[in-house]
């Protein structure tokens, strides 16, 4: 590492610390937009085998490069602007709604030392930036001068601003917990107590004290994310495809990737916050990345499972869900967890 | 000239052109958007005095939630532009009384050089989280006023439902709340019939 550090000190002198910055980025945004491409593959390869279909499996063995096959079709096709629509705000419009997704990554910890900017408020950073993503999608709706998409639009801003309220209640519950808003702080919190010094760390994670605020954070995620069940901004069913039924080539691709990377981010943050993150589960096994990538992995299978099991939310069942159950359910676990710090029995001293 | 000028005179620029562009915009969509640009600017320049929390604050509550239900609003307005104009010189005299006393305001906190105010003493030493030490303050010296706010802000809250509310609806509609507890037991009977042969 040293080494290397020397290397580029003497090919760019002074502006090595943004080369190196650039490249972590790199690092970053280039595996997770591969595997963006391969979330979409399994999820029609999941999603085939639960509706007992075969799924894509043309494309190189499996249906393996069908991803790549999809992406370069998109990027051939013109993207057409409708008349009447707001044309500068018709393009920004996808952008602002993948900036957000790319942008969170900046302070999302792999272990303990993998992470591009580990800040003080990374989890205040990451509130903040998340709760960007909806204006992408209501500017598209507007923009496109379509009754589909605006009524898709209106519906995305009422609903993720819902849900954003109990997932902020849900993450104040874990900062209360581990003391910190700093992520690799909140991990290594998970890492301490009882269960953790027999060697049963998962049982000390914070999904188990927390556990209506971990099934609130998760079924908030799928919400905010616009996934099934809750993908009422979009229902093919009622309004064609939401938002974004004016958009073609790149530019719905944007849209696409933006989605499907706020998946991948809610699954990291929820493994993170809820499941320890990099932490291995039992104390004889090793920590390190590859337990962070399991875990993300098995919540984006729920992600999929959920969509081929539930069907649409209705709108008013899905404000009822946000307001009358979920808040009432965060209001009443933040005054618990208070509470139960306060007490003789705290188990997070 | 350093980099955090650099940044400080980038940033301030975008600031200016953006709060000038949410006056003089047509569109109030636009303005609404350069509004959210000036609040995002805002965050950036308080980021670089050291007051991330601020900063954070800015972006999470005004960019995250305010404009986002701002935006919703003034997307379904009708705008008519000469119904706009209209009343323009009537409403000029108590507009350019409160613009004045604005630059007022403006020039007394910010003229504090000149007028020899001895600058006020950083109290939360580097190092510290400022998450943390307003989170004291909040709950140690300042919480009654805090408790105050909040109370204003609850009856605010409630006061808008109430101003807002129309009474029962007359119309028929779907109760949610039975609606989920339904058991598929309730709705359908599986009857065991002997197959009927002619």
């Amino acid at each position: 590492m040293d080494a290397l550090m020397n290397f580029g000190q003497g090919i760019f002198g002074g502006i090595w610390p943004a080369v190196w910055t650039l490249l972590k980025i790199v690092l970053i945004v280039a595996p997770l937009m591969l595997s963006i491409a391969y979330l979409t593959w399994a999820e029609r390869k999941v999603i085939g085998y639960m509706q007992v279909r075969i799924g894509p499996n043309r494309v190189g063995p499996w249906g393996l490069i069908q991803p790549i096959a999809d992406g370069l079709k998109l990027l051939m096709k013109e993207i057409v602007v409708p008349s009447g629509a707001n044309k500068a705000i018709f393009i920004i419009a996808p952008m602002l709604a993948i900036a957000p997704a790319l942008a969170a990554w900046a302070v999302v910890p792999f272990n303990e030392t993998l992470v591009l900017a580990n800040i003080d408020a990374s989890l205040l950073y990451i509130m903040a930036i998340t709760s960007m993503g909806v204006y992408g999608i209501i500017l598209s709706g507007w923009a496109s001068n379509s009754k589909y998409a605006f009524l898709g639009a209106m519906r995305a801003a009422a609903q993720m601003v819902s849900y954003e309220i109990s997932m902020g209640f849900a993450l104040i519950c874990v900062l209360m917990v581990s003391n910190s808003l700093n992520l690799v702080d909140i991990v290594h919190a998970q890492d301490q107590g009882r269960f953790a010094s027999w060697g049963l760390s998962f049982l000390s994670w914070n999904w188990l004290p927390l556990l209506p605020m971990f099934l609130v954070y998760l079924i908030a995620g799928v919400a905010e994310t616009n996934r099934a069940p809750f993908d009422v901004c979009e229902g093919e069913s009622e309004i064609v495809a939401g938002f974004h039924v004016e958009y073609s080539g790149m530019a719905f691709a944007v849209f696409f990737l933006a989605e499907y990377g706020n998946m991948i981010l809610v699954s990291t943050l929820t493994s993170i916050m809820f499941l320890g993150g990099w932490l291995s589960p039992v104390g004889f096994l090793p920590d390190g990345i590859l337990w962070l990538f399991a875990k993300v992995a098995a919540i984006l299978f729920l992600f999929l499972w959920f969509r081929a099991t539930f069907p649409r939310y209705r709108y008013d069942q899905l404000m009822r869900l946000g307001w009358k159950v979920f808040v009432p359910v965060c209001l009443i676990w933040l005054v618990v967890v208070g509470v139960w710090m306060m007490s003789p029995l705290n188990i997070w001293n | 000239m350093d980099f955090q000028t650099l940044v400080f005179f980038f940033l301030s620029a975008i600031l200016i052109v953006a709060s000038l562009r949410v006056i003089t915009a047509r569109n109030p969509v636009h303005a609404a958007l350069h509004l959210i640009l000036a609040f995002f600017t805002c965050g950036g320049i308080w980021s670089l005095l050291q007051a991330e929390f601020l900063a954070i604050a800015i972006i999470l509550v005004y960019v995250g939630a305010v404009m986002v239900l701002f935006l919703f609003v003034v997307m379904m307005l009708d705008i008519n532009m000469d119904r706009i104009r209209q009343g323009f010189w009537n409403y000029l005299p108590l507009g350019a009384i409160l613009g004045l006393l604005m630059v007022l305001e403006m020039g007394l906190v910010l003229g504090s050089k000149y007028f020899q105010v001895p600058a006020a003493e950083a109290l939360v030493p580097a190092g510290i989280s400022n998450t943390k030490s307003i989170g004291a303050l909040m709950f140690s010296d300042y919480v009654y006023p805090f408790e105050l706010a909040s109370i204003v802000l609850l009856v605010g809250m409630i006061a808008a439902i109430v101003l807002t509310y129309r009474g029962p609806k007359k119309t028929k509609y779907t109760n949610p709340n039975q609606q989920v507890f339904v058991k598929a037991k309730d709705r359908v009977r599986v009857l065991q019939m002997p197959v009927e042969k002619d």
